[in-house]
């Protein structure tokens, strides 16, 4: 996961060899390595400051000094120290143990995804058997109770019923009240959309807080944002003093930086992450997979993504089954690339695998070939099944055959068995390697040339 | 077939690693892993068939015919120093931070020299500019101190200032509503960045401006989206075509076109669903209402404005990348500027994509959807009692 910031760290520490020993020098190279990728991230310009001038007091404290592999080691204080920072091990449960109706109140900036993460957050909880009540007290954006409402309806999870003539404050008092009344033992309070710095509106808030006492006031933040991360997270900490975070549209590909950030600046746990549009797509914040996230994943993300939106589940459980019974041949190789020309044109998968595209590049320009990958589809639809089923038996006439079946030449056709075979054998020597080869495979796009 | 597993295994961790969502993530390995071989023989089969015909010398360059479009400069819709002024009020933060560290910066130092150049270097990456377009703005100000084209802080201020306006100031070609009847303009961006509050504000601007306007309500996916559109539609006394939630935005396209054509619009406004730029299906959703928009009116949309965030980070540029290469977009509208967010972006989006930023959202009110002007914005920002 750490490739990226790996491949780079590593072609430092190449300059290093046969100079015996490394010196404070080369660690503060290494270090401004760290700190690109981290600043990449969106990771704010102060953290970083911090965490870099952290990272180097543990690596000069002889731990990567001495080491055979200065790089691991110093990606090993990285990911220590980026794992310590977002809380790793740490308990992020919401904390609802009080008198009912317990009130969760969410904030945050304008289209951070606050009404959204209230509805999630309801259906979460009532699947803990809690029974929640969610309280739109967004008078101001034009439609927001309705919205809830309709999240509410969608969910069947009652919706206080709110107009946007009412104070804000008074809605939630008899918000609670109402939910005294009925039963209802966790009420969910959705606040309008706010900047920090507009004073009228940080008050209405405080007033709120002042009358109702959540006993979580949670942050909700765009995964997104950039540097300003900091200055936003700091003022409603400073003004409301959060309980936690809710991190949204994780689900994009942007590396989150401003999680670090957030958590630096604010002390406050990530709580939950929003991981997508539908109602259940709100998770348990886990440090550890944050942290790899902002060190590089950008591009798998997207590379996922495309898989999801290419293939079902039933369908990947028929390859899955279908490659566990004949193997990998020619024939299940055709499935492949038919499930390869749905996720998009092979130019744009090239280009998230690391490598290919400066591969395709030496190798003339990146106009990547649907037309070659046609070319290849051609010459195995112009083979008997047998000779799918394995390669082995292509001799010459059978080759010059699917050649002229396929309208490419027998070197084509040479070409493409030479590679396949070869692919057979990398599957069976990462076989052999275990997770790590194919980790290096998928990383580096590991070609056999 | 032991190592598929251990693949698979490895692949899960990953996804999860990722936050796709638990019962997804094995099978979602193992399509990444079938795709994964065969990225790896067709891109063999490829490099060796590129190699011998490179060897052969077969290549030809291709060379792309160069289509000149030729600019229309729309009329100033208000005088530059009324909104010299709005601008610089909606800036202020910007400048306070931006522009006011950069002058305490320049006015504290006595020469020009490394730490200097790596406070400016920061400065410009908390404004969001971006470690790339940073860099390159860095090396060209170490350029011109080579040249000895900048020896004090004073020509460095300058020097940067006119690099910043280079990168805005690229291919920015207004929108020209005579262009079309109806001008139709497709809103997109992701979730959040205020797409629907965009259009109030604009349907507003433009029925001041005495158009017809007629706006359609494209998101039909989230919850309420509709009536907070007809919200603004009253408020703005527009016709807001819409259809029940869920149905399909391209038949709300289909609907709003028919209709702007129908009562003689000067402007149809389109919105559509927020939506993250890399999930596959909703950006061939986007395309298809593209394609219903041009077969009922060929050339529309006229514009493709793309909503950004100027809280949004180095992704920005991912997203313009992505829709510009999905739906070509051709102009940029950057909100919730008055924040303290300083939307440092936009001059990597100019720079990188070409794309002309159309509008800035500087307030809440009505008016505070301002066309955006490079010049006049640099301007704003640099101005030397900022």
């Amino acid at each position: 996961m750490f490739d990226n910031l790996t491949e780079k760290l590593d072609s430092v520490f190449k300059k290093l060899r046969g100079q015996g020993r490394l010196t404070e020098d080369n660690i503060k190279q290494s270090l401004r390595e760290v700190r690109l990728v981290l600043l990449e991230a969106d990771v704010n310009f102060r953290v970083v400051k911090d965490f870099v001038a952290s990272v180097r007091e543990r690596a000069v404290g002889q731990e990567v000094l001495k080491s055979l592999n200065p790089a691991q080691q110093v990606i090993k204080v990285v990911r220590d120290e980026l794992g310590r920072l977002m809380g790793e091990g740490e308990d992020n449960g919401l904390n609802l143990a009080a008198r009912p109706p317990v009130p969760v109140l969410l904030c945050g900036l304008q289209g951070a995804g606050k009404t959204t993460s209230c509805a999630k957050l309801a259906l979460m909880l009532r699947r803990e058997k809690r029974n929640p009540l969610l309280v739109p007290a967004d008078i101001y954006r034009p439609a927001a109770i309705e919205q809830l409402k309709t999240l509410g309806k969608q969910l069947d999870i009652p919706v206080f019923d709110s107009s946007p003539d009412v104070d804000p404050v008074k809605l939630c008092l008899d918000a609670r009240q109402y939910a005294e009344l009925n039963g209802y033992d966790t009420l969910i309070l959705d606040t309008a959309g706010r900047l920090h710095i507009d004073e009228a509106l940080m008050a209405e808030l405080q007033r709120i807080k002042q009358a109702l006492q959540p006993r979580e006031i949670l942050f909700v933040a765009d995964a997104m944002t950039g540097q300003d991360a900091v200055n936003v997270a700091e003022s409603f900490n400073q003004q409301l003093d959060i309980t936690g975070v809710i991190l949204t549209k994780l689900d994009g590909d942007a590396r989150g930086g401003a999680a670090l950030s957030i958590r630096a600046v604010t002390g406050k746990p990530i709580k939950l992450v929003g991981l997508g549009e539908k109602l259940d797509a709100l998770e348990v914040f886990h440090g550890d997979r944050m942290a790899q996230r902002i060190l590089g994943m950008g591009d798998v993300l997207t590379l996922i993504e495309k898989a999801q939106a290419a293939v079902d589940k039933d369908e990947a459980q028929a390859m899955e089954q279908k490659l566990r019974k004949e193997g990998f041949t020619l024939e299940t190789f055709r499935d492949q690339l038919k499930t390869l020309k749905k996720m998009g044109s092979m130019e744009s998968l090239l280009k998230l695998i690391p490598g290919a595209g400066k591969a395709m590049k030496q190798a003339g320009d990146m106009q990547l070939p649907d037309k070659e990958f046609k070319k290849i589809e051609a010459i195995i639809n112009s083979m008997t099944p047998a000779e799918r089923r394995d390669q082995k038996v292509l001799n010459g006439s059978r080759r010059m055959r699917i050649a002229k079946g396929s309208g490419t030449t027998v070197q084509d056709v040479n070409q493409l068995i030479k590679r396949f075979t070869e692919a057979q054998k990398m599957m069976k020597k990462i076989q052999k390697l275990g997770p790590k080869g194919m980790k290096s495979l998928m990383g580096r796009g590991g070609m056999p040339m | 077939m032991d190592l598929i597993f251990r693949c698979i295994e490895w692949l899960t961790e990953t996804a999860a690693l990722v936050g796709v969502p638990e019962p997804h993530r094995s099978w979602v390995a193992m399509v990444l892993l079938w795709a994964g071989v065969a990225v790896v023989v067709v891109l063999g089969f490829v490099l060796a068939r590129r190699l011998l015909r490179n060897v052969a010398g077969k290549t030809a360059p291709k060379i792309e015919p160069v289509v000149e479009e030729p600019a229309v400069e729309e009329p100033a819709v208000e005088e530059p120093v009324g909104l010299l002024l709005r601008m610089r009020a909606g800036l202020a933060k910007t400048q306070a931070s931006l522009v006011g560290r950069i002058d305490a910066l320049l006015r504290g130092s006595q020469g020009v020299d490394e730490d200097l150049l790596e406070d400016l270097e920061e400065i410009l990456i908390t404004a969001d500019l971006g470690m790339k377009t940073t860099q390159q703005l860095i090396q060209s100000l170490e350029a011109r101190l080579a040249k000895g084209q900048a020896s004090d802080p004073a020509a460095i201020r300058i020097a940067l200032k006119e690099e910043i306006r280079q990168r805005l100031a690229r291919e920015s070609a207004p929108m020209d509503l005579q262009r079309a009847t109806p001008f139709v303009i497709m809103v997109v961006g992701v979730n959040g960045v205020g797409k629907t509050t965009t259009i109030g504000k604009l349907a507003h601007q433009f029925v001041r401006q005495g158009k017809k306007v007629v706006v359609g309500a494209g998101d039909t996916f989230r919850a309420a989206a509709a009536e907070q559109l007809e919200v603004w539609g009253q408020r703005a006394g527009v016709d807001v075509i819409r259809q029940s939630a869920g149905s399909d935005p391209a038949a709300v396209a289909f609907d709003a076109i028919k209709a702007a054509q129908a009562r003689k619009a000067d402007v149809l406004l389109l919105d559509t669903a927020g939506r993250l730029h890399n999930k596959v299906h909703l950006m061939e959703e986007l395309k298809k209402i593209r394609r219903v928009l041009d077969r009922e009116m060929p050339g529309a949309p006229h514009e493709t404005l793309l909503v950004i965030d100027a809280t949004t980070g180095q992704n920005a540029l991912v997203q313009a990348r992505l829709f510009q290469e999905s739906v070509a977009v051709s102009g940029v509208a950057l909100t919730k500027l008055d924040g303290t967010a300083r939307g440092g972006m936009l001059v990597a989006i100019g720079d990188e994509l070409g794309l002309p930023i159309h509008f800035v959202g500087i307030g809440e009110g009505l008016e505070d959807l301002r066309p955006f002007d490079p010049d006049l914005f640099v301007e704003a920002l640099f101005r030397e009692d900022g």
